[in-house]
């Protein structure tokens, strides 16, 4: 088929699914922060506040959109939309899962794999800091300069751990394609336990993974790293004097941020869309049966005298639940969901972690995070890669 | 299709470097560089050489810029003063220019006749592993000697950044 036609396929489904998970992903987040604070979160628009994004995206087109006076305007405008731009390209070389075919077109589940994959991530979201700092300029105002010099600073110095632990398991795969990243951690020790690299040898990478989720977290600016929008002293930071739907590119671009970091860690640490235990022994039947758990829990929950307004949502749920159980035995869509779905359950597991720490932790203090950055997670990402190179070296 | 490309990413990367000069606030200079670099990095790309491109925008867009654009919104530095410029720079200015033009297309002409000529994408040592292993052996010393002097710069600006504690 032709080559233009093929990309142009897999960006629009692409598109359309990342679109739809950075909305939803808002709501999951209110839902479950709700949860932890012990609220019920959104729950008028829709049922379980399912529409309320809509809501939300519908009202953020519709408000005024207000250019302060005194504003820089050219780069005023131009910050969020680089924002934006910048946080969507990384997703362009990962992979979501193995070659397959359709109609007897063979593809890639990735929209590219380029020869240097992981350093066009990294450089990409070098580049990303930018949309902050311009932002925060451009608004000519104090609180937002404050806050994106403390982003610029901030990000500089977590890109750091951050490329260190991304080096250690590129030592491992020997590669810095993102595929082969994947295909080299997709045998099994002793047939079970999986050769990712948190588990693989020389050197299990547990220490690098846990370095480069706490980086990620400073580098998508989220709690309990936001210093770049602390609202208890900046006000909104570097977004103060966005509104409309400029503020909501800042919105979406923090949210694609934090996808591409967890799929990253994914494909780097986790072993992207590979099942933790072979397809021989069960791995294949575990949608199955975690969907079908999931609707009888949704279906007792909804026969449950005590909650009437979930009765008639919770069977909707468990329906929907079964249906996938059902569908995941069929071979045919198995095959062709399966990696999707361990891709996409390991990347929900990462993006759950994000939400869960923002119920949980309080924020940094300034100096607090950067002495963390610089004297602890610089040192032991340094020495990790340097444990992985000698025992790579030796046994490799 | 290449042609294309190389000629729009060209032509952005000598407009970005006309408003690098021309422009008065600093920060829109800055702004420009970062686009002249953004634009080699494309070329780069289309000559073969993916990982020298993705390093120039992580290293130069990425860190340095970042830098430079960080320190000029430290400084809060505002617009420069634009003088007209006195009437013997402009006079002398223009045939220098022409002058210099010509005899730099005549050193490339010279170094590269037509034969020799750049195919888009013919450079084969731009991949990661070509660039490794060339570091690591054709070029091991002068690899070794710029790391040495980057810890000798990083040293020297913990010296001149030291504060005596009195």
């Amino acid at each position: 088929m032709n080559f233009f036609l093929l990309s142009a396929i897999k960006m629009a489904m692409v598109m359309g699914v990342l679109m739809l998970t950075l909305l939803y992903l808002q709501w999951a987040e209110r839902k479950v922060v709700a949860h932890i604070q012990v609220r019920l979160g959104p729950y008028r628009v829709g049922p379980h506040g399912l529409l309320q994004p809509i809501a939300d995206t519908l009202k953020l087109l519709l408000k005024e959109d207000l250019t302060p006076p005194g504003v820089n305007k050219g780069l005023y405008v131009f910050a969020p939309f680089l924002a934006i731009t910048l946080s969507l390209i990384s997703i362009v070389v990962i992979p979501f899962g193995p070659a397959i075919e359709v109609a007897g077109v063979q593809t890639w589940m990735q929209l590219t794999d380029l020869n240097v994959g992981v350093v066009f991530v990294l450089a990409i979201s070098s580049l990303a800091v930018y949309g902050i700092v311009l932002a925060g300029w451009a608004s000519n105002s104090k609180y937002p300069l404050l806050g994106s010099l403390r982003s610029a600073a901030q990000m500089i110095s977590y890109e750091l751990p951050l490329g260190l632990t991304i080096a250690a398991p590129l030592l491992m795969a020997n590669t810095l394609s993102l595929r082969e990243i994947v295909l080299s951690q997709s045998h099994y020790y002793w047939g079970w336990i999986p050769a990712w690299n948190v588990l693989h040898g020389p050197l299990p990478q547990v220490i690098a993974f846990v370095v480069f989720m706490i980086a990620a977290f400073a580098e998508t600016n989220r709690i309990p790293f936001d210093l770049p929008e602390a609202e208890t002293e900046l006000v909104a930071g570097f977004h103060t004097e966005y509104s409309s739907m400029k503020f909501a590119g800042f919105f979406m671009a923090e949210y694609a941020n934090m996808f591409t970091v967890c799929s990253m860690a994914t494909v780097l640490f986790l072993g992207g869309w590979l099942p933790p235990w072979p397809a021989e022994k069960g791995s294949v039947f575990f949608p199955s049966v975690m969907f079908a758990a999931a609707g009888l829990i949704a279906l007792r929950h909804g026969l449950y005298r005590a909650r009437p307004r979930d009765r008639r949502s919770f069977q909707v749920i468990a329906m929907v639940s079964f249906g996938l159980a059902a569908l995941f035995l069929i071979p045919a869509f198995a095959q062709f969901f399966s990696p999707l779905f361990w891709f996409g359950l390991k990347t929900g597991l990462l993006l759950f972690t994000f939400i869960w720490v923002r119920g949980t932790l309080p924020r940094f203090r300034y100096d607090q995070l950067m002495r963390f950055a610089w004297s602890f997670l610089f040192p032991v990402a340094a020495v990790n890669l340097m444990a992985t190179a000698l025992l790579v070296a030796i046994f490799g | 299709m290449d042609a294309i490309i190389f000629l729009i990413f060209a032509a952005a990367a000598v407009i970005f470097g006309i408003n690098v000069v021309l422009r008065t606030h600093p920060v829109s200079s800055a702004l420009a560089l970062i686009g002249v670099m953004a634009s080699l990095a494309v070329i780069y790309l289309l000559l073969g050489a993916p990982f020298l491109a993705a390093v120039q925008v992580l290293v130069y867009a990425g860190a340095i810029m970042v830098l430079f654009l960080f320190v000029i919104m430290l400084l809060n530095a505002g617009s420069e003063k634009k003088s007209r410029g006195a009437w013997m720079a402009r006079l002398a200015g223009v045939p220098l220019l022409v002058a210099l033009l010509t005899i730099l297309s005549f050193v490339i002409f010279r170094m590269y006749p037509r034969s020799v000529g750049v195919k888009f994408g013919s450079f084969a040592a731009g991949t990661v592993e070509r660039v490794g292993s060339a570091l690591f052996t054709t070029y091991l010393l002068p690899f070794e000697i710029t790391s040495l002097l980057v810890l000798i710069a990083i040293l020297g600006a913990v010296v001149l950044g030291y504060k005596e504690l009195d």
